[in-house]
């Protein structure tokens, strides 16, 4: 009876801190400088991206390398349709996209697992990439195309959208009977078919709705580059950065990738600009150590950290 | 009528019959056996069963409709429940989360989050592991594994479960408790397909018994039969017959 009140209790505050950092968000554009709201967006584009990985590979433990591929999707779809139709109906188009091709490829390559499904999902952005490369010099003889053009706030402001219905959709998942059973998969995928739980619909479904997100935020990110070609659309760094980001932040917890991401992207940004000689090894030897003894991450290692404070080894036993 | 049967049963793994030809039935609120030598084919059959595997040839029915060619989970949601032979519970998860999966996914009518948590919750109650729910299942002995093996099961609203190798594994304190918890389990109504080599155990609690060799039936008959003859103490059972203890 105490933990129910209690968790009540925490709900109320935690809801009311969302709304706070909400409405802190929806304000910010106001009284700040434009430095900082390009650099927020740079932060909410891996938030999403990291979120979403997390959600489809963060339970289940497929290492999908693909978030490159669908994010390239949503930048060409912005590509192709933003000078014909209204930007939300471009960005919902580049996520359905998306999602449509992590259907395909989910329904076909789930089945394999570990390193197998690594290999092939990170193939597949190299796939795209020249497929598309391909095409522009054989058939459009043009490499690269132009964006229409966003001002930043706007582009802000859908950021946080993007990541509103994100963060809602994570939060639905993991607490619903999908986020049990998908945490099952990853733990033993053959009990959990054999306790009733179609795995290969939902897995399929879950990385579908993953690509959603990371598609959305490449038509709306698309807008900031005016000139797009394949090897930005499709660049490989982007199927690792939030790979990084979520074991820097660590899995366990909703707002780990956030916190992984968003320091990650201030971190990177810092050192790009103090230090740019050497930016690419700090930046390594940041994550060696942060593999090395932060195994559960940021959250877990802050999580640890409390408990010895507050001396209780269980919340509730 | 029975509530499982096969006819012809027939399984190969490159060129090697692991199951050939076997026909078996199982009837409503029986208790049958199938025991037999290491690399009989025992878990082959209930992964064609349970629709691990997929069979080469033949047909496999329950109540009456056939369901070989069905997914592992449509298995499941139609009554066949199952146990691993190697524990396979979710290590990491809680042990009610363990058998809460069971009752959301397990029924093709589907069941409101409060019924599936009462019946997680009396499936629980019913192995005995209420009062460890909320530990993690690694952290489980692993008898209480087995047994949570059995609640996931069960929680599915099964009608018929497999066992496969409860006992194997447990002291003799705790092989009593699982021989009194098949039972039970028989008392509930369902019925049960039970591997074991233990043969003190399924000798007692068996109401039938199926052995298999080389991946062929060999005998079928009532403990009593099976222990008489001639061909099982000789491929299985060893000539002093007072084997398992």
């Amino acid at each position: 009876m105490d933990i129910s009140r209690f968790t009540s209790k925490r709900s109320v505050l935690s809801g009311s801190a969302i709304l706070i950092i909400f409405f802190l968000l929806a304000t910010f554009p106001l009284y700040s400088p434009g430095y900082t709201v390009v650099l927020l967006i740079s932060i909410f584009m891996y938030i999403i991206i990291t979120v979403s990985w997390t959600m489809f590979s963060g339970p289940t433990g497929y290492i999908s390398l693909a978030p490159a591929a669908f994010f390239g999707v949503g930048v060409y779809t912005s590509a192709l349709l933003g000078f014909v139709l209204p930007l939300p109906a471009v960005i919902g188009i580049g996520g359905l996209v998306s999602f449509c091709l992590a259907l395909l490829v989910g329904a076909l390559t789930l089945r394999l697992r570990g390193i197998y499904f690594v290999m092939f999902t990170f193939g597949l952005v190299e796939l795209l990439l020249h497929f598309i490369l391909w095409w522009e010099v054989n058939i459009t003889g043009t490499t690269g195309r132009v964006v229409p053009t966003v001002d930043n706030t706007t582009v802000y402001y859908l950021m946080v959208i993007i990541f509103a219905i994100l963060m809602l959709t994570a939060y639905f998942i993991k607490h619903s009977k999908f986020g049990l059973a998908l945490q099952s998969i990853g733990e033993y995928e053959e009990a959990a078919a054999h306790t009733g739980v179609n795995v290969t619909a939902l897995k399929t479904v879950t990385f579908a709705i993953s690509a959603f997100f990371m598609g959305a935020a490449g038509a709306t990110m698309a807008t900031r580059w005016t000139y797009i070609d394949p090897r930005i659309a499709f660049n490989p760094l982007l199927s690792f950065m939030p790979v990084l980001m979520a074991i820097f932040g660590g899995m366990g917890q909703l707002y780990g990738p956030i916190i992984g991401a968003a320091i990650f992207t201030y971190l990177e940004e810092f050192l790009i600009t103090r230090f740019p000689y050497y930016y690419m090894l700090i930046f390594g030897i940041i994550m060696v150590v942060a593999i090395l003894y932060m195994p559960d991450g940021l959250v877990g290692l802050l999580q640890k950290l409390w408990k010895r404070i507050s001396g209780t080894k269980y919340a509730d036993t | 009528m029975p509530i499982l049967e096969g006819k012809g049963v027939t399984k190969y793994f490159g060129g090697l019959a692991a199951i050939s030809n076997v026909d078996f039935h199982v009837d409503q609120g029986e208790i049958v056996g199938l025991i037999g030598p290491n690399g009989a084919g025992k878990t082959t059959l209930f992964n064609l069963i349970s629709a691990a595997l997929a069979l080469n040839s033949g047909v496999i029915r329950f109540k009456g409709e056939k369901i070989s060619g069905l997914k592992p989970y449509q298995i499941c949601r139609t009554g066949v429940a199952r146990t691993f032979q190697s524990v396979k519970v979710f290590p990491n998860m809680p042990v009610f989360g363990n058998v809460s999966l069971g009752s959301l996914f397990g029924t093709s009518t589907g069941m409101s989050s409060a019924d599936a948590a009462r019946k997680a919750m009396e499936s629980l109650d019913f192995v005995g592991l209420s009062a460890v729910r909320a530990i993690p299942a690694k952290d489980l002995t692993l008898a209480n594994q087995k047994r949570l093996e059995v609640a996931r099961a069960l929680a599915t609203k099964p009608e018929l479960l497999l066992l496969d190798e409860l006992i194997a594994g447990l002291n003799p304190a705790e092989t009593a408790q699982a021989m009194d918890l098949v039972t039970r389990i028989r008392d509930k109504g369902i019925s049960i397909f039970m591997i074991e080599h233990v043969m003190k155990a399924i000798m007692s609690i068996c109401d039938r018994i199926i052995v298999l060799h080389h991946g062929e039936k060999i005998a079928e008959g009532t403990p009593q039969k099976i222990t008489s003859s001639k061909k099982v103490v000789e491929v299985y059972l060893g000539e002093s017959v007072d084997a398992g203890s």
